[in-house]
């Protein structure tokens, strides 16, 4: 697709948690916990406030529209100010440096005097009801030549665990929040400029890792399109997909609009109340509902089963909208008969309508006030598609495609939080923060200054082991044997069942350390980690598995050895060499390096050929 | 160029690019912008260029309707906010009071009850006095006497219990006076102000019969407690839930969201009592809170006040090495009462040497009251009754409920 031509444009708001000792405005630990682990819970509903005009925000509202209580876990690592029972701690400074040091590696300017925000999220997974934001830095640059506009820090939101049931180890977490302008042309421009602000923010070393600890959110608009903001793209592979398939939903919706229009099709603009049609229903769904309700969209027929992604229709988007008020999703007749509704029904359904087959008719089928409100929020959704793309907040589907959430929230939903002071940012502080090496610049430091291979050297420095291969190196150990070991060995034996996370850094680096003063042969590292993982001593698993052999002792066994097949040996000359190293490891269990065997079997071999 | 004022539309040039923002205030020497995006940030005010200065915006007449049919409720406001309004333009946050803000801010509240509304006071509730209270008591008399069903007291939580023991001891009442607060601000959408205010306007319509104080009675959303006035302190700083009852069970619960009320069988009921008032305090009295080593001077001069309240240690003592100036105070005519810093227990100086001097002296036992309801008590006694004798017998009996015949179980 020529998405010049379609006028694509995208921007990226990244949110990063910060891997600071303690929570921005309490002095919890920034500790993900197992739920079995809760020390208690409580319930809360949330309420939105009224704003200056009377009005509720949109997206405040859309969430009002079910009655909900949340129910929120406790743990010993949580306290009152994640409970709002008590007012938060003066700002975490650790964080307030870790965000200003990021501002400055893309070169923003800082705010000279933060003011901490409150911004309304009242859908449970802040128990406030707002989230605390500030504004710390803005106007940093891309290598794409494209801005970045803000970096602001704010506090995580507590995890939904299921349904209404949020948990409160991660509420309060550092975050910084990053914003480009939409100054990016192409799905692959996107994901290339997402995967440059993670590697930034990896080089401060401070930054959590894993999953969840870093998402992205992407707004996408086409020429004649709208903004649409996609919340919660996870991994960074996902991110030109959810760009391409965005694309091509809105440029669907401007095709549907203008098939409309053309048609002069427009929406009922109420309701109809038609259960008394579905009595003798084989419609399970249908025969279970308290009320069926039908919205009629006049000359819709055909483009509400049209579809706008790979498997997803307009009846899909109007199914999500319909969703928010508590029903399980809605029935069109472009997708009928079927479910159990036949043929019959449909005409019986159109007949009293005075409806056509140029229409569609949808229904809901709820108790009446979910129906109600499903059929008005199909309304709502029908509208929208004559006038082409709505501006939305989506969330993401698997493989790329994205569902409705919620509109796109006003600017008007933040107010200043009172119980912070506000905190200068005296010029002094911020020239004496100093940068962090970037990770691809380190990459390239590892390849010319340690001599490891270019690609090694990028893996390594982009590792969430860097800290430990540089330990490694400052405690000269030969780089590429740290590298491979920290890369390749822990993975395999991992995959194996080990449980790595036993392994402490100290011990790892005594086995390489054995290693390098020949105490065990490299072969043994494996088989080392392995005992270590279940653990042994560095010295207890080096006694067991691989006692060191003394070259002379090595030596015995290998003449013993070529002495024992010295016919095969006469007989195959040099090409004995693989077959018998075989049998020397086998014996030696890993204790000798390669190398060293090899070396010596090549002189035996040597030896006994001469013998002749 | 034209001063500021908040709410102008400004231009900002900041880090080169240009933000267009609202003005809000000036503070620690930087000019405070609310962006458009909502975020307010400080930056030296001369990147400011003001732009043009907006029509004050209107605040839509969203009438409220009030349900004629339904009993009539006084609000009293003192200063503690169940309502708020956010001006998301400037940020600010202001209290609401009067009944069309109130009822907008909890709807709810309009299928309870209809509601008149006064505004007392808007003071914080450290900046409360004696004087106030007996405002506070005259207004709620008025409110009784004018038919309201009952009367809902809104009140900073900090001195909730003073401000409600006061009221207890001036104001005989056939119908509810609740006093009720928010722990958490109004503003915020986790308030515990909504569901507060609908458990004292549902306690308020109710059976009961007696002045009480209805907050969270835990930190879930799940029920208000109703406390008697003379029995409540505030016992956290911060939390929900920070009122309890000392010494007794609540009076009764208020559910959430149903709002079904449970009136323990010791609630005076309604109708029980005859409205009348005795409004005088006798402001010249003290509560000293003794500690070990603390001076005898600390007491106050021989004539300096009429009535003085320990808060003393365990079963209500104080250092031997007071005895003398205890001795003198009382001598002189000044009143004294002991009360327990343990807050949970009855004072009792029959049980050792120091306790006995004390007895002998002439110190009161406070049994178990609170100290600070000891105060107003205190306070209330001295200012209406200067028999001796008879104020005697009113500090060793329970006038509203402050002290109770037989300690029940338990903290
Ligand atoms: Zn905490």
């Amino acid at each position: 697709m020529d998405y010049e031509k379609i006028g694509l444009l995208a921007g990226i708001e990244i949110h990063q948690q910060l891997d600071t000792k303690e929570k921005l405005f309490c002095r919890c630990p920034t500790l993900l916990r197992k739920t079995e682990e809760h020390s208690g819970e409580y319930h809360r509903y949330l309420r939105a406030t009224e704003s200056e005009m009377g009005e509720i925000d949109d997206a405040a509202r859309e969430e009002m529209k079910r009655e909900r209580k949340f129910t929120y876990y406790t743990y010993d690592s949580t306290c009152l100010v994640e409970n709002d029972e008590e007012p938060p701690a003066p700002l975490n400074q650790e964080a307030l440096v870790l965000s200003l040091t990021i501002a400055k590696m893309f070169g923003m300017t800082p705010i000279e005097q933060i003011n901490m925000m409150r911004k309304l999220v009242i859908d449970g997974s802040n128990t406030s009801g707002f989230q605390r934001t500030a504004l710390i830095a803005v106007n940093g640059t891309l290598p794409n030549g494209g801005r970045i506009e803000t970096l602001c820090l704010e506090e995580e939101a507590a995890q939904r665990v299921e349904g209404e049931i949020f948990s409160l180890d991660r509420l309060g977490i550092p975050l910084v929040e990053i914003t480009t302008s939409p100054c990016m042309h192409t799905p692959e421009e996107v994901r290339e400029m997402a995967g440059y602000l993670g590697m930034v923010l990896r080089s401060t070393g401070q930054v959590k890792r894993g999953l969840g600890t870093i998402r992205q959110d992407v707004n996408i608009s086409i020429t004649g399109g709208a903004r649409i903001e996609v919340k919660g793209v996870q991994e960074l592979d996902l991110v030109a997909d959810v760009v391409k398939r965005e694309a091509l939903r809105q440029q669907n919706l401007i095709m549907i609009r203008d098939q409309l229009l053309s048609r002069g099709a427009f929406v009922q603009p109420a309701p109809f109340d038609v259960t008394g049609l579905f009595t003798g229903t084989g419609s399970s769904i249908l025969k279970k509902a308290k009320i069926i309700l039908a919205v009629c969209l006049i000359g819709f027929s055909g483009l509400v089963g049209y579809e706008i992604q790979p498997g997803r229709r307009l009846g899909t988007e109007m199914s999500d909208y319909a969703k928010k008020c508590g029903v399980g999703g809605i029935f069109h007749t472009d997708e009928l008969p079927a479910h159990g509704i036949t043929a019959d029904e449909v005409e019986a359904l159109h007949r009293a309508l005075g409806t056509t087959e140029k229409d569609c008719i949808v229904l809901v089928a709820a108790t009446p006030k979910q129906a109600h409100c499903a059929a008005m929020q199909v309304i709502k959704r029908a509208g929208f598609a004559l006038d082409g793309v709505p501006e939305e907040t989506r969330k993401m589907l698997p493989e790329g495609n994205t569902a409705y959430m919620r509109p796109l929230p006003g600017a008007a939903r933040m107010y200043p939080e009172t119980d912070v002071l506000p905190v200068l940012v005296e010029p002094s502080m911020w020239d004496s923060i100093s940068l962090p090496e970037l990770l691809t610049v380190r990459a390239l430091r590892f390849s010319t200054e340690l001599g490891i291979d270019e690609g090694l050297a990028r893996q390594i420095a982009f590792s969430e082991r860097l800290p430990l291969f540089e330990r490694a190196v400052m405690e000269r150990i030969n780089p590429t044997l740290a590298a491979r070991t920290i890369l390749g060995t822990l993975k395999e034996i991992q995959r194996d069942g080990a449980d790595i996370s036993m392994i402490s850094d100290d011990r790892f680096i005594e086995v390489l350390h054995a290693v390098e003063s020949g105490k065990a042969a490299k072969e043994a590292i494996p088989e080392l980690l392995r005992m270590v993982a279940k653990g042994a001593g560095t010295d207890e698993a080096i006694e067991k598995c691989a006692p060191a052999i003394s070259r002379d002792q090595l030596h015995a066994i290998i003449t013993k050895i070529v002495d024992e097949r010295a016919a095969f040996v006469q007989e195959k000359g040099n090409a004995a060499l693989v077959p018998l190293m075989g049998v020397v490891m086998a014996e030696v269990r890993g204790s000798s390096d390669g190398k060293i065997v090899s070396e010596l079997l090549r002189k035996e071999i040597e030896r006994v050929c001469k013998s002749r | 160029m034209e001063r500021l004022k908040t709410g102008d539309r400004i231009e900002c040039s900041y880090a080169g690019t240009r933000f267009n923002g609202t003005y809000i205030t000036s503070r620690e020497g930087k000019a405070v912008i609310k962006l458009d995006s909502g975020y307010n940030i400080g930056v030296g005010s001369d990147t400011c260029r003001f732009m043009e200065r907006p029509d004050p915006v209107g605040r839509p007449e969203i009438s409220t309707t009030q349900n004629d049919s339904l009993p009539p409720l006084s609000i009293i406001s003192t200063g503690g906010t169940i309502a708020s309004r956010i001006d998301y333009r400037t940020g600010a946050v202001t209290s609401q009071f009067d009944a069309d803000d109130i009822l907008r801010a909890i709807p709810g509240l309009s299928g309870i009850a209809r509601y008149r509304t006064t505004q007392l006071y808007t003071i914080l509730s450290e900046n409360m006095t004696p004087a106030i209270w007996q405002e506070l008591a005259a207004a709620v008399y008025k409110e009784i006497k004018n038919g309201a069903t009952g009367v809902i007291v809104t009140h900073g939580t900090d001195t909730m219990s003073y401000s409600s023991a006061a009221v207890s001891f001036m104001v005989d009442t056939p119908v509810p006076v609740i006093f009720v607060g928010s722990q958490r601000s109004a503003d915020r959408p986790s308030s515990d102000n909504t569901m507060n205010a609908l458990c004292s306007a549902t306690a308020a319509v109710s059976p009961l019969g007696e002045v009480a104080v209805v907050m969270h009675a835990s930190t879930s959303d799940d029920r208000c407690a109703i406390h008697r006035a003379t029995r409540v302190r505030k016992m956290h700083t911060s939390r929900r839930d920070a009122f309890q009852s000392i010494g007794i069970a609540p009076l009764g619960y208020v559910d959430y969201p149903s709002l079904d009320i449970h009136l323990s069988p010791g609630a005076v009921r309604r109708g029980s009592r005859e409205p009348a008032i005795s409004p005088v305090l006798d402001e010249s009295c003290r509560l000293l809170y003794f500690y070990p080593g603390m001076p005898p001077s600390a007491l106050p001069e021989t004539g300096e006040v009429h009535g003085l309240v320990l808060a003393g240690t365990g079963l209500g003592h104080v250092s031997t090495d007071w005895i003398p100036a205890l001795k003198t105070l009382v001598d002189d005519g000044t009143i004294i009462m002991m009360t327990s810093q343990c807050l949970n227990g009855r004072v009792c100086d029959r049980v050792y040497d120091t306790g006995r001097d004390l007895l002998k002296i002439g110190v009161i036992e406070g049994a178990d009251t609170l100290p600070e309801v000891a105060l107003v008590k205190m306070m209330w006694v001295l200012g209406n009754e200067k028999d001796p004798e008879k104020q005697r017998l009113l500090f060793s009996s329970s006038i509203k409920g402050e002290c109770m015949r037989r300690s029940l179980h338990g903290l």
